[in-house]
C-alpha cells in the first residue's frame, strides 16, 4: 500500500510545473551564457535541481510534524551560520553572504533561513490557541523573523532580508490580527520608511530606489539595469527573437542575464507568449500550493503552505516586477529560473515541505 | 467507577481539538480564497507590464535595442601614393587607430572626460561637434587621429555601454610624407577641409571631416587622389566589440600619382641646399618635365599636417626663414646676370649689335651722366667673353643699342613677367619692367637709365627660380616653351600639350650656347666644371641693395643684405636635356648657387651612365647564359 500511497500524495501537478519551469530556466541560461565566462553554469543548475529534488523526496518522507519539533534546533543553527558568514564568508560583488563549503561550491544561508523561517513561525502560530494575536505574539515572532532579517541586511543583501516578510504577513493573516493592530503596525512602517531612507539606506540603494522612479534620471548610472532589461522585454515583441537569438541578451547589454534579469533574458527570447506561458506555470504552481493549504489536515500544515505560497508569490511579484520597471531593483532571484544552487536546494525543499503537508491530508 | 482511561481521555481531547482546528480551518478557507484573489491579481499586473512593453510599444524599444549594438563604421578610403617617375614611392600612407564620437549615442555631460582622456581641449571638440550640426546624426566624427598607446587604451576600456558608448574606434590610414622634408614643397601636405573651401563648387563632393589636400601635388591633384569612402554596419556588444558585420559598402582607394620627379635629383638638389635659403628647378627642357624641384628650408610635414592645425603649424607660419614658402615658385628677386642671355638674344635677333661688336671694359662705364660699375676690368671684350667672364659694360651698351622694348619684347617671349603655368598652386608672376608697364603700374615715365640697369638683369625686374629654368631652357632649345608639369597622369599627357614656341634664329642661340659653355670653362662658373659633360650655363649676382649703401656700410653689411647668388646651366650643349636654375639667397655670389646646379647636373648623367651600364651588363650576361 505504500506504492499506492506514494503515488497517491505525490502532487503530481506541483512537480511537474515545478520540473517544467526549472527546464525552461536552464535552456534560459544555457542561451544566455553561451560563449561567455559563465558558459558552464546550466550544469551546476542542472545538478542543482536534482539535489533539490532528492531533498524535496526525503523531506516529504518525513513526517512535518517532527520537523516543525526540531525548529528551533535549526533556528538557532541558521543564526549561528549567518553570524559565521561575516566572519568567513566570501565576498562577492560588495556583499559578503556566501559560505564556502568544498569545491567551489559556495551556500547562502539567508536563502536556507526561509525555509526555518516558515518552519518556526508555522509551530509558533499553531501553539496560539487564540483567533486574534496579541501584543506578545506579534512581538514573538516579529523578534523571530527580525534577527535573521538584521543580519542578512548587515551583510548586506536588503532584497533576501525582505523576503522574510511575507512569511511573517502571511501567518498573522492567517491568524488574524484586530484592525486597530494593522494600524498600528501601519503606522510604525510609515515611520520607519523616512528613519531607513535617511540613517540605514545606502547611496546605491537610494539610488536604486530614485531610478525606479525615473529611470531616464541617470540612464548611465543606476538607470542602466533598469532601462536595458525593459528594452530588452521590449525587443522581445510578440513572439520573441528566437532561442540564443536575442541581441540585448547576446551582446550582454543585458545584466546578469541568467540570474536576476533571466526573465528580461526569457522575455527577449520568447516574447509575449512565453511569458504568459511562463506566468502561467507560476500561477498554476501557487494555486497548487493553496490548494494544498486549503487541504492541509490541521492549521501548522496550513500555514506551512501558505507561507511557502506567499514566498513565492513575493519573489515573482518582486523579481519580474523589476524586469519590467514596475518594482525597484532589489536583486532576489526569480525562483526555479534563476541560477543559484542555494535558491534552488531551497525552493524545493519548500515544496517537499508542501508535499509533505499533502501526504497528510487524509490522516484523522 | 471504571478506572480512568487516560489515553481515552487524551484521544477525546485530541478529538475535540481537531474538531476547533477544524473550525477554525473553515474560517481560514476564507482567508485562502483571498489570497488567491491575491495570486491572481499580482500576475494580472505583470502580465499588464508585458503587455505594455511587448505588445503595446515593441517598435519603440527594438529600436532602442538596435541603437545599442548596431553601428555605422566609415571605412576611410586611403588616398593615392605619390610616386617619383621610376615608380619609388615619395608619399606613403600609414595605418593608424582613429576616435570617433557617435552623436547619436551622445551625452554631453560626458565630453569632458573623454576630452581629457585623448588630451583634447574640451572647447575646440565643442566647436568641431557644432561644426558637423547639419550633417545627419548616424555619421560619426572623428575627434582624433593617431592615437597614442595610452589614448588607444583609454578608448578600449571606456567605449561600453555603461560608460561611454558613443566613443568608436577605426582604423584609417593618414599621409606619410618624406621625413628630412624631401620634396615637402611639391608634394603640400593634407589637412581637414575648411568652412571656407566646403563652401566652393570645387569641393561640391566633400563633407566636413573630409581629407583633402591643402597646398602642392595635394591640393592640385585633390581629386585624382582621393578615393571614395565606404560604410560599415557591425553588430557590437556591450563592451563596443565587433561581433559580427552586417553590411559593408568598399571603399574606393585614391588613384596613385606618378610624378615626373626623378628621386635621385630631388634628393641630390636638396643636400647641395642645406643650410641655404634658395631652392632648385630642374626641368627636362624637351618636354617641361619637373625632375627635380626643391625649396630651403624645408619642413617635415608629418609634424604638422593632420586633421587638425596644430600650435606646430602657427610656428611654422612665423619662423623668419619661411620654411612655408615654396621659393621655387613664389620667390621674386632681380635674377642678375643670368638675364644676360635673355638680352643677349635680344640684341642679336634685332641685330642692334654686329658679329663682332666689342667693347673696351675699365671697370666701368658712364651711361646718360650716370658712372656704373663693372665687378671687375675685363679690357678688350667681344661676344663670346662678356657671356664668360660676364662683363657688364659689354651688356650696358649692348641693352643701351637694343633698347628697352626690344629687351622687353624677347623677355616676354622667353616667358618672363608671368607665371610659367607649373601645376603648382601659389606661383608668382615676377616682374618684368618696361615703358608700358612702368606707365601702368607706377603711372610714371621710363628713364633711359633704368634700361642700363635692366641689361644686366637688375632694377625693377624680378623672376623666379621656375621662370629662370623655363625661359633659358625653351631658348636653348631652339624657342619652343614647354609648359613645366609635375605629372603625366591626370589628363597631363605629356605630347598632348603642344609648346609655344617662338622663331629665333638657330645661329644666334648658337652664340649664346657658345657664351654660355665658356662661363662654365674658364669663365665665371669654372667651378662648376663637371668632366666630361659638355655643361653650359650662366652666374648672377644680384645686389639687394645699392652699391654706395655697401660701401658707405663698408664690410659689415648685415647677411640678409648680401648679394642674392643665381646660376642657371644645362647639358649638353647639344640637344639640351637638363635645365637647371638655382637661387641662393645671400649667396654673394652667383658661382656659389652654380655649385649646386653642378651636383644636380652631375646626378643626372651619372645615373645615366650607371643605367647605360647596368643594361649592358644584363644584355652581356643575357647573351652568356643563353642555352645553345
Amino acid at each position: 500500500m505504500i506504492g499506492y500511497r506514494a503515488f497517491r500524495d505525490f502532487d503530481w501537478v506541483l512537480w511537474l510545473v515545478t520540473l517544467a519551469i526549472c527546464g525552461l530556466g536552464s535552456l534560459q541560461i544555457f542561451s544566455a551564457t553561451r560563449g561567455t565566462i559563465w558558459k558552464g553554469v546550466f550544469t551546476k543548475q542542472l545538478a542543482a535541481i536534482a539535489l533539490g529534488l532528492a531533498l524535496a523526496w526525503l523531506i516529504s518522507r518525513i513526517d512535518y510534524h517532527t520537523l516543525l519539533g526540531h525548529a528551533p534546533l535549526f533556528y538557532v543553527a541558521t543564526v549561528v551560520l549567518l553570524v559565521v558568514t561575516f566572519f568567513i564568508g566570501a565576498k562577492f560583488f560588495g556583499s559578503r553572504r556566501w559560505i564556502p563549503v568544498f569545491g567551489g561550491v559556495h551556500l547562502q544561508i539567508s536563502e536556507f533561513a526561509k525555509l526555518i523561517l516558515v518552519l518556526v513561525v508555522a509551530r509558533y502560530l499553531s501553539s496560539v490557541r487564540n483567533d486574534r494575536l496579541e501584543w506578545k505574539d506579534l512581538g514573538k515572532i516579529g523578534g523571530m523573523v527580525g534577527l535573521p532579517m538584521l543580519l542578512v541586511m548587515r551583510q548586506p543583501d536588503l532584497g533576501t532580508s525582505l523576503t522574510y516578510l511575507p512569511i511573517l504577513l502571511a501567518g498573522i493573516y492567517l491568524v488574524g490580527l484586530r484592525w486597530q493592530y494593522w494600524a498600528a503596525i501601519a503606522v510604525v512602517g510609515l515611520v520607519l520608511v523616512p528613519v531607513a531612507w535617511f540613517v540605514y539606506l545606502k547611496d546605491y540603494q537610494k539610488a536604486r530606489l530614485t531610478t525606479f522612479v525615473d529611470p531616464y534620471r541617470d540612464p548611465k548610472g543606476a538607470g542602466y539595469q533598469v532601462i536595458q532589461s525593459q528594452i530588452a522585454v521590449g525587443n522581445g515583441g510578440l513572439w520573441g527573437r528566437g532561442v540564443a537569438k536575442g541581441d540585448q541578451t547576446q551582446l550582454r547589454f543585458l545584466p546578469v542575464p541568467h540570474t536576476d534579469f533571466i526573465m528580461a533574458a526569457f522575455a527577449e527570447e520568447h516574447g509575449f507568449v512565453g511569458v504568459v506561458l511562463v506566468l502561467g506555470l507560476y500561477m498554476l504552481l501557487l494555486m497548487q500550493i493553496v490548494q494544498n493549504a486549503r487541504e492541509a489536515p490541521d492549521r501548522v500544515g496550513m500555514y506551512v503552505c501558505m507561507s511557502v505560497g506567499m514566498l513565492l508569490l513575493f519573489h515573482v511579484l518582486v523579481n519580474v516586477g523589476m524586469v519590467i520597471g514596475r518594482m525597484p531593483v532589489t536583486g532576489i532571484p526569480l525562483p526555479l529560473m534563476s541560477y543559484g544552487g542555494s535558491s534552488i536546494l531551497t525552493t524545493f525543499m519548500m515544496l517537499g515541505l508542501v508535499n509533505n503537508v499533502r501526504s497528510s491530508r487524509f490522516v484523522s | 467507577m471504571p478506572p480512568v482511561d487516560f489515553q481515552h481521555q487524551e484521544e477525546i481531547k485530541e478529538r475535540e481539538a481537531q474538531f476547533l482546528l477544524r473550525e477554525d480551518l473553515k474560517v481560514a478557507a476564507v482567508k485562502i480564497d483571498a489570497s488567491q484573489y491575491l495570486i491572481f491579481g499580482v500576475f494580472l499586473f505583470l502580465l499588464s507590464g508585458f503587455w505594455e512593453l511587448q505588445v503595446h510599444r515593441p517598435d519603440y524599444y527594438s529600436e532602442a535595442a538596435q541603437k545599442n549594438h548596431i553601428k555605422a563604421l566609415p571605412i576611410m578610403a586611403p588616398r593615392g601614393k605619390l610616386l617619383d617617375r621610376d615608380g619609388r614611392v615619395i608619399v606613403d600612407n600609414t595605418p593608424v587607430f582613429t576616435a570617433m564620437l557617435s552623436r547619436e549615442t551622445l551625452k554631453e555631460e560626458h565630453l569632458p572626460p573623454i576630452a581629457e582622456g585623448l588630451g583634447l581641449d574640451l572647447e575646440e571638440l565643442k566647436q568641431r561637434l557644432q561644426r558637423f550640426e547639419k550633417r545627419p546624426k548616424y555619421e560619426p566624427v572623428v575627434i582624433k587621429e593617431k592615437l597614442t598607446q595610452a589614448e588607444l587604451s583609454f578608448v578600449e576600456s571606456h567605449r561600453d555601454s555603461e560608460t561611454f558608448p558613443e566613443l568608436d574606434l577605426i582604423e584609417s590610414q593618414i599621409r606619410q610624407y618624406p621625413q628630412d622634408g624631401v620634396a615637402a614643397h611639391v608634394a603640400g601636405y593634407v589637412g581637414e577641409i575648411s568652412d571656407p573651401e566646403l563652401d566652393t563648387a570645387e569641393y561640391a563632393r566633400f563633407k566636413p571631416g573630409d581629407v583633402v589636400g591643402k597646398s602642392g601635388i595635394e591640393k592640385q591633384y585633390n581629386d585624382w587622389l582621393t578615393g571614395v569612402d565606404g560604410k560599415r554596419q557591425v553588430v557590437v556588444n556591450n563592451r563596443g566589440r565587433e561581433i559580427r558585420e552586417l553590411g559593408k559598402q568598399q571603399a574606393v582607394p585614391g588613384k596613385n600619382l606618378t610624378l615626373t620627379i626623378d628621386l635621385d635629383l630631388q634628393v641630390v638638389g636638396e643636400i647641395a641646399l642645406e643650410g641655404k635659403r634658395g631652392a632648385v628647378v630642374a626641368l627636362d627642357p624637351r618636354n617641361g618635365e619637373v625632375l627635380a624641384l626643391a625649396s630651403s628650408p624645408t619642413y617635415d610635414a608629418n609634424r604638422f599636417a593632420e586633421r587638425l592645425q596644430s600650435e606646430e603649424w602657427k610656428a611654422m607660419l612665423a619662423d623668419p626663414d619661411k620654411p612655408m614658402l615654396n621659393r621655387a615658385i613664389q620667390a621674386q628677386f632681380a635674377p642678375g646676370s643670368t638675364f644676360k642671355p635673355i638680352v643677349a638674344l635680344a640684341a642679336l635677333e634685332t641685330h642692334s649689335i654686329e658679329d663682332n661688336f666689342g667693347v673696351r671694359c675699365g671697370g666701368g662705364a658712364t651711361f646718360y651722366g650716370r658712372y656704373t660699375r663693372c665687378h671687375k676690368v675685363h679690357g678688350g671684350v667681344q661676344f663670346r667673353d662678356a657671356m664668360a667672364l660676364s662683363c657688364d659694360v659689354f651688356f650696358y651698351t649692348a641693352g643701351d643699342r637694343t633698347g628697352i622694348d626690344n629687351i622687353a619684347k624677347y623677355a616676354q617671349t622667353a616667358g618672363f613677367g608671368k607665371k610659367t603655368g607649373i601645376d603648382l598652386g601659389g606661383e608668382t608672376d615676377g616682374v618684368l619692367p618696361s615703358p608700358s608697364w612702368k606707365a601702368r603700374v607706377r603711372r610714371e615715365r621710363w628713364y633711359a637709365g633704368e634700361t642700363i640697369n635692366v641689361s644686366i638683369g637688375q632694377g625693377a625686374l624680378a623672376v623666379t627660380p621656375i621662370q629662370l629654368a623655363y625661359t633659358i631652357g625653351g631658348m636653348v632649345v631652339g624657342g619652343a616653351w614647354h609648359k613645366p608639369r609635375l605629372t603625366n597622369d591626370a589628363g597631363r599627357g605629356g605630347d598632348r600639350i603642344a609648346p609655344r614656341r617662338a622663331v629665333l634664329q638657330a645661329e644666334n642661340v648658337a652664340r649664346i650656347i657658345d657664351g654660355m659653355y665658356g662661363a662654365v670653362h674658364g669663365g665665371t662658373a669654372s667651378s662648376a666644371r663637371i668632366p666630361d659633360v659638355s655643361m653650359c650655363g650662366k652666374t648672377g649676382t644680384a645686389q639687394i641693395v645699392s652699391n654706395d649703401f655697401a660701401k658707405a656700410r663698408g664690410g659689415g653689411l648685415r647677411k640678409d643684405l648680401r648679394d642674392n647668388a643665381w646660376f642657371v646651366g644645362f647639358a649638353p650643349r647639344e640637344n639640351p636635356e637638363i635645365v637647371v636654375a638655382a637661387l641662393f639667397e645671400n649667396g654673394l655670389h652667383g658661382s656659389s648657387a652654380a655649385l649646386i646646379v653642378r651636383d644636380v647636373i652631375k646626378a643626372h648623367f651619372e645615373k645615366k651612365t650607371r643605367l647605360r651600364q647596368d643594361a649592358k651588363v644584363l644584355s652581356m650576361q643575357q647573351v652568356l647564359t643563353r642555352p645553345r
